[in-house]
């Protein structure tokens, strides 16, 4: 999986309901969600940016709510890849779930600047910063996390699981 | 080394005799649930698996509370498809309206979830259930179809940190004061991936309403879990509604904490959280003047009879300000009843306050009283991020009832003791 593309910028504590706002989620359709994608922190994010373009953003990225919307939005508005500090739990969760890559580096996410051109190595965590010649590595996943990345999400890796008993 | 509850309870969910902090588990869940916004999702991820029925047509729980009685033709359609589906799948716990309430209140009243249980909802304020001395943890659709086909999920076992709550409560002090304080302290990031365990004489001390509003918000730390051992004021609670056995446990003596913390709480006065985050505390006497249009006293958080009972302890005989909106949310048509019982609906309303039917409504910008642009609330609630109540330029600030109901009466953030 190729991920590279340009950095968008945010700050500390980015939560669910700027990420995908409560009004836009009585549906569940993912193209009607991308359209709102980060709305109430930056209005024309999805103008602006290009398909494989990275979030960079600081500590504790996706706290809030549960709603999966939030990494369904990003993952369909064309974003490749999240990078932070830290993630709150229930986000780093959904995105695993869904198979939106994300990565936890605090070098990265204090390096890289806004309009950098990033490229990534998901499975090696190594993040290369093509405008700044810099590298920087995540870290990597637990084993069990890499297998439900490989399987494409917990989705499929259940079913996995359930043929396998029939 | 001892266990934590949190590892004990994980534990006896697996084969295993024993887990420790970091390793990665499969757990057996004793409840799934989901609600109006989060089970349309995690439904068509459950088709896919391609299994034809839920791993247990009891254990399988959905409210519709965010955007019920349905505001608005899209929210109509994502109640009806989860309607259908717990028909073709003859649930035995789906909530229609009118029978519904704001889930967290919902399920401790029904007595669906109880001490020792391991539960996993599409809802991040599952945690509530950790007041019980259940593992209660928030979870995304996906979780949930993978829940409700395997009855299993994935966890890493936490770390806990031990807070411990001593001394003597000031007046109008609750434990919606203790937990934002908390908050406060340690930050939205706190408790990242922890589990918060919540003790002290304090606690012992707290009733079951307070302590759920406790859980309630070890979220908003980026906790978990919120976990308070069970003892004599749960069993009284869950004893006259369990209709299944349950299992009380409490950490060892010895148990390994990341963090012990402790609080003197006769330091603590009634707290705010001022916009954008619940991390953003004042004492109320450090307020200032912060004018309100709007005031919330209901949702997961604070809508039980214990907090309508304080709303009506302060409005009783009194008039809301002028121009100012007081909307009062009981959480489930049990408490409804109960208020009305006891007279509580009467005060409110003489007070010039609207009284609702159970919903989540507000608390998430759903319905039920959105925010214009530049307009202020103080709310009951538990989040106050930026358009969290309506328009991204409304602003939220989060309190206990007794502060929220002597504001609505003053026009102006106070603390209640301005107004009794
Ligand atoms: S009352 Fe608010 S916080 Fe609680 S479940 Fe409903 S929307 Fe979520």
């Amino acid at each position: 999986m190729e991920i590279k593309g340009q950095a968008w910028k945010y700050g500390d504590d980015i939560d669910t309901d700027v990420i995908i706002p409560a009004r836009y989620l009585n549906t569940s359709d993912p193209a009607e969600l991308a359209k709102y994608c980060l709305k109430d922190l930056d209005e024309d994010f999805v103008t602006k940016m290009n398909e494989g373009d990275l979030i960079v953003a600081a500590k504790n990225f996706g706290c809030g709510s549960s709603r999966e919307h939030a990494p369904l939005a990003i993952k369909a508005a064309g974003v490749s890849c999240v990078i932070a500090k830290s993630f709150a739990r229930i986000f780093y969760r959904n995105a695993i779930n869904i198979g939106l890559p994300i990565l936890e580096s605090v070098e990265a996410a204090e390096k890289i600047e806004e309009g950098d051109e990033i490229e990534v190595d998901i499975d090696s965590g190594e993040i290369n910063n093509l405008s700044k010649d810099e590298v920087y590595q995540a870290e990597p996943f637990p084993e069990f996390m890499q297998e439900l990345i490989t399987a494409g999400g917990l989705i499929n890796y259940v079913s996995r699981k359930v043929d396998s008993n029939e | 080394m001892g266990m934590t509850i949190a590892e004990k309870i994980l534990a006896a969910h697996t084969e295993k005799d024993e887990v420790k902090a970091g390793e990665l588990i499969n757990a057996q869940l004793d409840i799934v649930l989901g609600n109006d916004v989060t089970t349309p999702v995690a439904i068509k991820e459950f088709n896919k698996i391609g299994l034809t029925e839920v791993f247990d047509k009891e254990k399988v729980v959905i409210v519709p509370d965010h955007f019920t009685p349905n505001k608005d033709i899209n929210s109509a359609n994502q109640a009806k498809f989860i309607r259908e589906f717990a028909e073709a799948q003859e649930l035995v716990n789906y909530f229609e309206i009118g029978k519904m309430g704001i889930e967290h209140c919902l399920l401790p009243e029904q007595g669906l979830v109880l001490p020792g249980d391991v539960i996993i909802g599409a809802d991040s304020h599952t945690c509530t259930y950790g007041a019980l001395g259940a593992f209660a943890t928030g979870v995304g659709s996906t979780d949930m179809a993978a829940g409700m086909a395997t009855g299993e999920a994935w966890f890493k076992v936490p770390e806990s940190i031990k807070f411990i709550y001593q001394g003597e409560l000031n007046p109008w002090v609750s434990g919606k004061d203790l937990i934002l304080y908390t908050i406060g302290d340690i930050g939205v990031d706190g408790a990242l991936y922890k589990a918060m365990e919540f003790t002290g004489e304090v606690i012992e001390n707290l009733s079951m309403d307070q302590r759920f509003t406790m859980s309630n918000m070890a979220i908003e730390a980026g906790g978990k879990c919120g976990l308070i051992a069970p003892d004599q004021t749960t069993i009284d609670y869950v004893e006259e509604r369990a209709e299944r056995d349950y299992t009380l446990y409490e950490s060892d003596a010895d148990a390994e904490y990341e963090e012990v913390i402790e609080y003197d709480v006769s330091e603590i006065e009634p707290q705010v959280a001022f916009p954008h985050l619940p991390e953003n505390t004042k004492g109320i006497s450090e307020v200032g003047e912060v004018e309100i249009d709007q005031a919330v006293i209901g949702s997961c958080t604070n809508g039980r009879i214990e907090d309508l009972r304080i709303a009506a302890e302060v409005l009783e005989g009194k008039q809301v300000a002028d121009n100012l909106r007081l909307i009062i949310l009981p959480g489930t048509q049990e408490i409804s009843k109960q208020a009305m019982r006891e007279g509580l609906f009467e005060i409110f309303i003489d007070a010039g306050a609207a009284v609702s039917t159970p919903t989540c409504g507000p608390c998430l910008g759903g319905h039920m009283g959105i925010l214009a642009k530049g307009e202020r609330a103080i709310a009951t609630t538990n989040r106050n991020f930026v358009g969290r109540m309506g328009d991204p330029e409304s602003e939220v600030y989060l309190s206990n009832p007794a502060v929220a109901a002597a504001s609505a009466i003053k026009g102006k953030i106070v603390s209640p003791e301005e107004v009794i």
